[in-house]
């Protein structure tokens, strides 16, 4: 059963000059149920353009987009998006009143937020943001996590902190996700299958399954992964 | 504080030197003629039924005008067809002298409470209007995207989402709303109410009464500043407490 299925078949938007600016061509793919998938392409091709059309945001193009039955959306947008009038605890809970104290004083810790809860977004740097903005998308626990290149603009030990920090959590409670990256090598360490797009109009011009589940992803592997993704894009 | 104070021992005895120089009590009376005749009114309760009956009607068309103006604001910003049917409205509104739609509420609803109400909160209801539309057109699309990806229901979104954006925006609004509801709730006393700050005032006019006239002034604009130090500005310290505080 596939959970997630998007066929695109054309996305413009009208250009302030006049005229119309294409974005997305013809772009189509799938991911299985508790599947992750990452999405690599250009600056510009135009995919926070496809995130917000899968997230339900844009009703304005051709083509369509299934999701997980009743599926709960969590969302890491580009930018952190808090409410700078709450509080770091209170972001996360107003978009997941469901939660559990235990859950989220868990989740907290997990991402190294424990000493935070009660800063307001205006307190916090860009990194412990976009922690927090994680922490509010795991916390809906969603049927479907679509994250919009979430460890830009970090220093690297944090992003690989994060990222390890994001693929136990998606091992630990299975979540159907859609992650967007310029980084090769942080969608091979994460991700099932990858999907390389062209630039705008983007399209899919390569996808590439990985086997192994990433905990058992060895080094080699990887480097013939990227071998295989070098020649896969040079054909395209 | 220590400023504050010089000041205003400043005011006062500029006063009283004026009213040295002026050397006539009926034009000019002195700080101690005022205070007295204070005391005398208070004494015989004359003045809080005077000021509580202007605070009353300030109250009800300061809350009509800010919950109206603010509801047909928001609408305004937010829905482009709300804008263009209600904006040839607003600018009537806005450039009808206070004494016409003063005058206007008498002739077509009697002398009465009613009337007088409405006429304060309809001098007050576009200003506000205005400012909260500007507010909503400002509204973050980011935010608004976030608030339905996590499908965070209507009150919510109001309440933490939309209402803390527009509060800078209310904030002005209640603010220049405050002093200026107070000054036409004293001209609609005037013309057409038989108690009130304003009707007091009316009458000490036609006996030349000064002091009476200071008497009632000040003891109003007083209030007025309890309201503002007390409830106005707590309230917006406790709205503005996330922003990070100025070096
Ligand atoms: N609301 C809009 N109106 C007009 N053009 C838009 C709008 N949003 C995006 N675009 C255009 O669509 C294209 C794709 O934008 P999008 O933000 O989806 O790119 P992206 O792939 O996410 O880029 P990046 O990696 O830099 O974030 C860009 O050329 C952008 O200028
Ligand atoms: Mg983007």
């Amino acid at each position: 059963m596939r959970r997630l299925e998007v066929d695109v078949r054309h996305k413009s938007f009208a250009a302030a000059s006049g005229g119309r600016l294409d974005v997305i061509g013809s772009l189509a793919f799938s991911l299985g149920n508790g599947e992750v998938g990452a999405l690599v392409g250009p600056s510009g091709c135009g995919k926070t353009t496809l995130l917000r059309i899968i997230a339900g945001l844009d009703r304005d193009y051709d083509g369509s987009v299934t999701l997980p039955d009743h599926g709960r959306l969590g969302v890491v947008f580009q930018e952190p998006r808090l409410l700078p009038w709450r509080t770091l605890e209170q972001n996360v809970r107003l978009a997941a009143p469901d939660a559990s104290d235990e859950a989220l004083t868990a989740l907290f810790r997990a991402l190294g937020l424990d000493a935070h809860r009660q800063l307001f977004p205006g307190e916090l740097s860009l990194g412990l943001a976009r922690r927090a903005a994680l922490a509010r998308a795991f916390a809906v626990e969603p049927e479907l996590l679509l994250l919009d290149e979430p460890f830009v603009s970090l220093d690297d030990t944090l992003a690989m902190r994060l990222r390890d920090e994001l693929a136990e959590l998606v091992t630990r409670r299975p979540v159907t996700t859609l992650l967007v990256t310029h980084n090769v090598d942080e969608a091979i360490g994460l991700a099932d299958r990858l999907f390389f797009l062209s630039a705008s109009p983007a399209r899919v011009i390569a996808e590439v399954p990985v086997a192994r589940p990433r905990e058992k992803r060895t080094a080699e592997e990887l480097a013939a992964l990227r071998a295989e993704i070098a020649r896969k894009l040079g054909q395209a | 504080m220590a400023i504050r104070l010089v000041s205003f021992a400043l005011l006062i005895a500029a006063w009283y030197a004026g009213a040295q120089f002026a050397g006539d009590a009926r034009v000019l009376p002195g700080p101690w003629a005022v205070a007295l005749m204070m005391a005398d009114e208070a004494r015989s309760g004359t003045l809080a039924f005077n000021l509580g009956a202007t605070l009353s009607r300030v109250a009800i068309a300061f809350a009509l005008a800010m919950l109206i103006g603010s509801a047909i604001g928001w609408a305004m910003g937010r829905y482009r067809t709300a804008d263009r049917f209600g904006d040839p409205w607003l600018i009537v509104l806005l450039n009808l002298p206070a004494l016409v739609i003063i005058v206007l509420a008498y002739i077509w609803a009697g002398l009465t409470e009613t009337a007088a109400i409405i006429a304060v909160a309809l001098n007050k209801l576009p200003i506000a209007a205005v400012t909260v539309r500007e507010g909503a057109r400002a509204l973050d699309r980011g935010l608004d995207d976030m608030a339905q990806v996590f499908r965070m229901n209507a009150l919510t979104r109001m309440r933490h989402v939309v209402l803390p954006q527009l509060a800078p925006y209310l904030a002005a609004a209640a603010r220049s709303g405050l002093s200026l509801v107070w000054k036409i709730v004293l001209i609609v006393e005037l013309l057409g109410r038989p108690n009130g700050v304003g009707f007091e005032i009316g009458t000490a006019f036609q006996l030349f009464d000064v002091t009476k006239i200071l008497t009632y002034a000040l003891a109003f604009t007083a209030v007025m500043l309890v309201i503002e130090t007390f409830l106005v500005q707590p309230v917006e310290r406790h709205v503005a407490r996330w922003r990070p505080k100025a070096a």
